[in-house]
């Protein structure tokens, strides 16, 4: 932690006028950050709470309750969006650890078409993708099931992780790897014990971000999940316009998983990382 | 000799190849796929119900339709509005979260949070903060400011589209500040510092030194923020109004109609979009690769 140097007396007033001038500019850039989760917040816990009430005059866990209750299947929903997320995950680690290698490590002919290729669907909205996606999964089977859903969530997914993968190998210095192939160890063996431990921190605030990705995916799921897949966007848009105060506690449910990883990963995050390029897609 | 180092490039070019086949495939069969199959169908081409004819009665219909020329300048207007107050916004917070200060790690950590928080949780809680009835409007109530929720102007489902844009501002704000932040701090307050001292003022200093060294990072990240708020469903089909509504929810609206002949409507509406944000994409390398320090 740094501390403030302490301000010379010819000079000290002014300073201190900046300081005061730089909190209060801090205080309301945060206080606007912070502003639409007040009411998300009093909403979840109040039970009457009518204009031109500031605050509610009743509060209750009643919100509370129908989260956990069965009849609204958040439970189910909470699931249904993890094992979505986890799914789309793995198979964005599987395939995108290898295409961010081949991208950071190697030139080659064409790099720059897969560099475009890769950058696009990051960049090109999802609307304009999935509509036509959407009549050829109709074809295949794959509209209104996980599986289809899964599958659509990849198209922001795993550029996203392949991108990440990339900006880790360009600062990974593969001379280890030959090092310790020199030394005897064996192709998997120098995979396991070098290259891993050099990049898997940015393997895990990659999966972490690319399991935030697909958590907070609605439109993707709305059409291709076709109404028989109901995730947690899907019911937090539902109650948002009828329902406030459960629409308050999902969001708080919603939030949770970003708050986390934001919390385990800060220290790997900074605006220069690939990591955070990727993520106006949450 | 020669020929052992051709077979050693060959060998790497089968390990490049073998490393992003699997990514490359996924992308080019649903991404390039689902595009491919958008155009077809917004060319009336879908043989399953029996149009075997290539026509672009669609695009004809759409670009002479005054419903969709408004979603149209809706949609630049949001976009453009949203991204320019958000960049600007966006540097004053970074050049303000700079300094060393007591506390500096908990407020860039509440700084950075809401890049987490899912757009959908945003456009809810503007909702509930912006609606007539919504707390603002009661806070002003209080204050005696209005008398009744009618006194309160529209800023959600309004023909200005003032919520959406404070959504997307609220939610790009932290993105592109996060990136603007990180260049600020490897650069460091030096090359100011030398201007200041060769007699230059905080604007002048500002503009000719600090702007230029940001401005690859703010230009690129906006870009991003353009092509997002452009296509982005979510809020505007939330907080907007459904005539004109911004070309998304436009074209997820033609889309869902019951009326089959609205759907190649519907595909060419999210072909203008992608080809709106191929040019996005073109302009992001070439900036990228103008501005990029190797």
């Amino acid at each position: 932690m740094t501390t403030a140097p302490a301000p010379l007396p010819g000079i000290a007033p002014r300073t201190i006028g900046r300081t005061t001038l730089r909190w209060a500019g801090i205080m309301g850039l945060l206080a606007f950050l912070v502003a639409p989760m007040v009411p998300l917040f009093i909403w979840s816990i109040s039970f009457r709470w009518f204009y031109p009430d500031i605050l509610p005059s009743e509060y209750s866990a009643r919100a509370w309750e129908q989260v956990i209750s069965p009849t609204n299947n958040v439970i189910g929903a909470t699931g249904q969006t993890t094992l979505i997320a986890l799914l789309c995950t793995v198979l964005s680690v599987l395939l995108g650890v290898p295409a961010g290698r081949a991208l950071g490590l190697h030139n080659f002919k064409g790099k720059r078409i897969v560099e475009v290729l890769i950058l696009a669907p990051i960049i090109v909205p999802g609307l304009a993708v999935v509509l036509g996606i959407d009549t050829m999964f109709i074809r295949y089977g794959l509209s209104g099931n996980i599986l289809g859903v899964t599958l659509v969530h990849l198209v922001p997914t795993l550029p996203y992780m392949t991108l990440v993968m990339s900006g880790v190998y360009a600062n990974y210095d593969v001379d280890y790897e030959l090092q310790a192939r020199s030394l005897g160890a064996g192709r998997w063996a120098t995979q396991r014990y070098v290259t891993l431990p050099a990049v898997f921190p940015g393997v895990v605030v990659g999966a972490l971000f690319t399991f935030l990705i697909s958590w907070s995916q609605y439109v993707l799921t709305l059409l291709i999940g076709d109404g028989q897949v109901e995730t947690l966007p899907i019911l937090l848009f539902n109650f948002a316009r009828s329902e406030p105060a459960i629409a308050g506690a999902l969001s708080v449910v919603f939030i949770l998983p970003g708050i986390l990883v934001l919390l385990l990963s800060s220290k790997y995050l900074s605006g220069d990382s690939a990591a955070v390029g990727g993520i106006g897609n949450i | 000799m020669n020929r052992f180092r051709l077979s050693e490039r060959g060998a790497e070019r089968l390990s490049i190849s073998v490393l992003l086949a699997p990514a490359v495939a996924v992308i080019v069969l649903l991404f390039l796929g689902g595009l491919a199959s958008g155009f077809l169908r917004s060319l009336n081409y879908f043989p399953l119900i029996g149009l075997n004819d290539f026509n672009f009665d669609a695009y004809f219909a759409i670009f002479t339709d005054n419903g969709f020329l408004q979603s149209l300048v809706l949609t630049f207007h949001i976009a453009f509005t949203s991204t320019l107050i958000a960049s600007i916004l966006a540097v004053a917070s970074a050049l303000l979260l700079r300094p060393a200060f007591r506390g500096k790690r908990i407020v860039h950590f509440f700084f950075s949070l809401n890049l987490t928080i899912p757009h959908l949780v945003g456009a809810i809680g503007v909702l509930y903060l912006f609606q007539n009835s919504g707390l603002v409007s009661r806070i002003m109530t209080g204050l005696d400011l209005i008398q009744r929720p009618a006194d309160f102007p529209a800023m959600v489902f309004d023909p200005w589209a003032i919520g959406i844009i404070i959504q997307y501002v609220w939610k790009e704000i932290p993105f592109i500040g996060v990136i603007v932040l990180a260049i600020l701090l490897s650069v460091g307050e030096d090359y100011e510092s030398v201007a200041r001292s060769l007699g230059a003022n905080r604007w002048q200093a500002f503009r000719q030194v600090t702007l230029p060294l940001i401005m690859p990072g703010v230009v690129s990240a906006s870009v991003i923020v353009f092509a997002f708020t452009f296509g982005a469903f979510e809020i505007p089909y939330l907080l907007g109004r459904t005539f004109p509504a911004a070309l998304p929810v436009l074209a997820y609206q033609s889309y869902t109609d019951v009326d089959l002949a609205a759907r190649p409507q519907a595909m060419a509406m999210a072909m203008v979009i992608a080809f709106i944000s191929t040019l996005l994409i073109m302009a992001y390398m070439k900036l990228s690769r103008v501005y990029i320090r190797e």
